[in-house]
């Protein structure tokens, strides 16, 4: 296995992990400020796509489609967050679980009632299609690279917002003590709703800019949210830091594990053996991170001790 | 007593002439990811029935969600209180390993028009079981075949890890004749492809061969294309359907893919069937309604020959297959399952339609390769 | 407000009185629709050990069910194809009878609790709820690539396993052994649930600290009600195996795992017959909004939506008047 071939496959594990960020920032965001449990976001990475792939087919500009999967994922977000969320943060996990969950299922389908049931198309906008050569003679798509420069970005924008903004202290001071910042004067209802919608708008660009690589249909956003708790898990709950930290970790583990574990098996197996063991292995392997960093620390790595 | 009665008021009927009825229950996925194959059969089949205008055959239609549990317990509704004759509809292999050999032990019919797994050809056939479609390894070793005639010494093959990638690549090998640059199996439901187009691009291949249906397909297209590698690739017709070349765009343009059918397909039953679907339901045929379609005529061409109610008779008016199928000739193997034409065919661009056009014939008169262990 | 003892004999009798009168009527299918109901309302009831009582909301509770699945395909895949399981040096025939296949998939789901129990109580809270998750998605991902009994294919087997003086192919007598299972589980929940080690759990889920300076451990009490709901869950799931004479990974899937919490809820958590009404719902609800339309999940999930932000306590605690325990 070549220099180059492990350098490739390291800078797809970032590029999937920076994406997951996307997703998990919002999740964990909205977790450690309003502990919400949310299962739809995924239903949000869903709607981010759909709305890309249709106004990209209507215009033909990707930047308009971006605009439209940040706008129509917000206003999605707003939606459910003042119709059917905020009714949820006092209630218990069990029924946020549940509650979202239902709405999974309303999304997913009401989706197919309006798109039906066909994929729709989105592709990678002309300037930035094809792959570049990179120094050591690595050749990579350009928009996978540009994606982990954009997943850079807004990561460095959260850090921005939180840590140096008027919104990051309520923020913070609203993780702390809602009752304090509301009795200071801040309008919490107001700060939620924000909240919920910036969580909502990460997770439909995030939609919008892996739809134009996989695959825009129904129930794409299930299997991501599934990935991006198993990040804020990783991370630990409500840490934006944690969020980054585990999105990689979750990103490399996945991409690293489905090529080396079959290679490490084939060295003491027949290679048919090898390759479906390693595979099987493989597609386990994020879990098992996850338990075990869940064992060695049960609030996750960077997670507020319970 | 309750037996002897349903057949006394079945001679009554008999007797006075009346044509039999047929029952047929169709379970296929109506809802969910995977419901655009389902909704192809079924508009296919119900196109046909209309178009016999016969009104003695009823069909039940139920949605399986594209879970086995459900597929079994609707089999058990359509054979217990629905009453069903003949059932059909299946697309998912394990949801048909789930439902036919309950089915078929009861005594039904059942007409595969989508899922061929190796069991049910082999060891596990039944004379009640006939598949309209295609043993699952038919199109990976056409695709096999064309590689050898087009020239490929090196190919890279990938499929998700589970039986019916493993059958996928198993068929591709029984056919192709050169060398192996390497063998991947990727996560059932995998999204993202960079890592293994980066092998790809490093094993020094000279051509790709791939197994990946439904949406994992649209993005491996999608991520191949944007890479740049550009090695020749050849698939199966599943991830180059009228339902998801829309999806896939440009970046299919050129693939060859094999399948038993092709909308271009110069046949007068083709033809005819092309043109009322698109009437019908304003969209082109996918090879999934093809199917449907000809599970249909395959049934029409039964009840019309035999009374549903003698099982021998029915039996061999099936088997004879005396239809017009949209894909030319036609017949059974052995094993009741298709001895048929696979063709080569490549992505083309018509106006703003993405869709296939046939080049050739990759394997003629191809029978699988279970055949012999089937005992019936 | 009805009382919840009245509300038990209701619901009992009504499911069985379906099951019977579908006899009467000779429509078998609605005797199938009753014992699925049956089934999966045994693994609730399990579900509600850990998650009514002991408040552990549990997202993982399909690999139990999965592996009474499995233990029940395994063992009657060998039987059929006598062929024997070979693990290291033991031998071991397989094996066609329920009795058997119940006491080896008990055993199996209560070691697997066991485990899983052990390294997961650590946590509380979301994580707990997610570390469930992450081992039900390892069996789910194991069983699909593990060929040996057909990965993603899964397992089907041609005759329904034998129960000694029954003939378990007729669905009333099927119908009959899930129903008595039901009412068993049914008496070990209500006996639990007043028992001291119920009132002990109860209370280590409202304040462990109380329970600590009793003298008792909260985590071993979290642990054995753990592991007792693992086990009849399992036990479901070989009943469900057999129900439908298959078993395949989507046993082991997150969702069957988020539907069984479902039927919890619509039921009422915490509560005796919550699972029995929540199961007898959802089973009614899939087959009739399934024939009624394509779309029936967004119906449902209005449903769901309803009961969540409406009718806290669920059925049970609509019909009694009170609301159930904080979870």
């Amino acid at each position: 296995m070549s220099g180059i071939l492990i350098a490739e496959q390291i800078l797809n594990g970032l590029q999937s992990g920076v994406m997951l960020f996307l997703m998990a920032a919002g999740l964990t965001l909205i977790f450690g400020v309003m502990g919400l449990i949310n299962l739809a976001h995924g239903s949000l990475y869903m709607v981010g796509a759909f709305a890309a792939a249709w106004v990209a087919g209507a215009t033909g500009s990707f930047g308009l489609a971006l605009i439209a999967a940040l706008a129509g994922a917000a206003l999605a977000g707003v939606l459910i967050e003042v119709l059917v969320i905020r009714r949820l943060y006092r209630a218990a996990h069990l029924d946020q679980v549940l509650a979202t969950f239902a709405l999974i299922l309303i999304f997913s389908e009401g989706t197919r009632y309006v798109f039906g049931s066909f994929p729709l198309f989105l592709d990678v906008p002309g300037a930035l299609s094809g792959p570049v050569t990179l120094p050591g003679g690595i050749q990579y798509p350009l928009y996978r690279l540009t994606l982990i420069g954009v997943g850079l970005l807004v990561a460095l924008f959260l850090w921005w917002l939180t840590a140096r903004t008027r919104i990051g202290i309520q923020i913070r001071a609203g993780e702390n003590d809602r009752e304090m910042i509301a009795a200071l004067g801040v309008d919490i209802s107001k700060l939620y709703t924000l909240v919920f919608a910036l969580g909502a708008a990460l997770a439909g660009l995030a939609g919008a800019f892996v739809g134009a690589i996989q695959s825009v249909q129904v129930g794409m956003g299930e299997p991501v949210l599934i990935l991006a708790f198993v990040v804020i898990v990783i991370g630990g709950i409500g840490s934006i830091k944690g969020a980054f930290v585990g999105a990689l970790l979750v990103g490399l583990t996945d991409t690293l594990g489905g090529i080396f574990l079959p290679q490490v098996f084939k060295l003491f197996m027949a290679p048919d053996v090898a390759t479906q063991t390693g595979s099987a292995l493989a597609s386990m392997a994020i879990y098992i991170v996850m338990s075990l960093v869940l064992i060695w620390r049960p609030s996750g790595l960077f997670g507020a001790r319970a | 007593m309750k037996k002897l009665m349903m057949s006394a008021a079945a001679l009554a009927l008999a007797a006075t002439g009346a044509a039999a009825e047929v029952k047929v229950g169709m379970i296929t996925t109506l809802s969910g990811g995977g419901a655009g194959l389902g909704i192809d059969v079924r508009d296919g089949f119900m196109l046909a029935i209309e178009q016999s205008g016969r009104s003695d055959i009823e069909v039940v239609i139920e949605d399986d969600q594209q879970k086995p549990d459900i597929a079994v317990q609707l089999s058990d509704k359509m054979i217990q209180s629905e009453k069903v004759d003949v059932m059909t509809g299946i697309i998912w292999s394990n949801l048909a390993m789930a439902v036919v050999p309950g089915a078929v032990a009861q005594g039904k019919f059942y007409l595969s028009p989508n899922a061929g797994p190796s069991a049910l050809a082999g060891k596990g056939c039944n004379p009640n079981y006939f598949n309209v479609a295609w043993q699952n390894d038919n199109l990976h070793e056409a695709a096999g075949a064309y590689a050898n005639s087009a020239g490929y010494k090196n190919s890279f093959i990938l499929a998700p890890n589970y039986p019916a990638g493993q059958d996928a690549l198993t068929g591709y090998k029984r056919f192709y004749e050169g060398a192996l640059a390497g063998e991947l199996y990727t996560q059932l439901g995998q999204t993202d492809y960079a890592a293994e187009i980066a092998q790809i691009r490093a094993s020094g291949a000279d051509s790709v061969f791939f197994f990946l249906p439904g949406g994992m397909g649209i993005s491996f297209l999608k991520q191949y294309a944007d890479s740049g590698v550009g090695l020749p690739v050849v698939g199966p017709a599943f991830s180059f359907d009228q339902g998801i070349l829309q999806a896939v765009g440009p970046a299919a343009l050129g693939v060859v893919n094999t399948s038993q059918w092709s909308k271009d397909l110069d046949n007068a039953a083709n033809v005819a069937f092309v043109e009322s679907f698109q009437a019908k339901y304003g969209r082109l045929p996918s090879l999934y309604a093809s199917q449907g379609f000809d599970t249909a005529n395959l049934l029409i061409s039964a009840v019309e020959k035999a009374d549903v109610s003698d099982a021998d008779a029915f039996r061999e008016a099936l088997r004879a297959a005396d239809f017009a199928s949209t894909r030319g000739a036609f017949r059974f193997g052995p094993n009741h399952h298709p001895i048929q034409n696979i063709y080569a065919r490549e992505v083309i661009q018509e106006g703003d339609v993405f869709t296939n056009k046939v080049i050739g014939v990759a394997l003629e008169d191809h029978a699988d390769a279970y055949a012999a262990e089937c005992k019936m | 407000m009805i009382p919840e003892r009245l509300i038990t004999v209701a619901v009992l009798a009504g499911l069985a009185g379906v099951a019977l009168w579908a006899l009467a009527m000779d429509t078998p299918f609605t005797i199938t629709l009753a014992t699925r109901a049956a089934i999966f309302a045994l693994a609730a009831v399990g579900l509600n050990i850990a998650l009514g009582i002991g408040g552990l909301v549990s997202l993982g509770h399909a690999v139990f069910f999965g592996l009474g699945g499995y233990a029940m395909g395994i063992l009657a895949y060998h039987a059929q194809t006598y062929t024997t399981l070979d693990l290291g040096p033991l031998s071991i025939a397989g094996s066609k009878s329920m009795p058997l296949i119940w006491l080896v998939a008990v055993v199996a789901s209560a070691l697997a609790a066991l485990l899983i129990g052990l390294l997961s109580l650590r946590t509380s809270g979301v994580y707990f709820i997610m570390i469930t998750l992450a081992f039900g998605q390892m069996f789910y991902y194991f069983a699909i690539s593990w060929s040996t009994y057909g990965g993603e294919d899964g397992l089907s087997i041609y005759v329904r396993n034998g129960f000694p003086g029954l003939n378990t192919l007729d669905p009333i007598q099927f119908f009959g052994l899930c129903f008595v299972l039901l009412c068993l589980a049914l008496l070990v929940f209500a006996r639990l649930r007043a028992a001291p080690f119920g009132l002990a759990l109860n209370a280590a889920r409202q304040v462990p600290a109380r329970v600590e300076t009793v003298g008792l451990s909260p985590l071993r009490l979290k642990l054995v009600a753990f592991v007792i709901s693992g086990a009849i869950t399992g036990l479901a799931g070989a009943l469900f195996a057999d129900l439908n004479r298959f078993v395949s990974p989507t046993m082991f899937s997150w969702q069957l795992s988020g539907e069984l919490i479902v039927l919890i809820v619509i039921g009422g958590v915490g509560r005796l017959t919550g699972p029995v009404i929540g199961a007898c719902l959802f089973v009614l609800l899939e087959h009739w909004l399934g024939a009624m339309t394509e779309f029936w999940h967004v119906w449902l999930g209005v449903i769901l939506l309803g009961i969540v932000l409406f009718a806290r306590g669920g059925i049970v605690g609509l019909l009694t008047g009170k609301a159930g325990p904080h979870v």
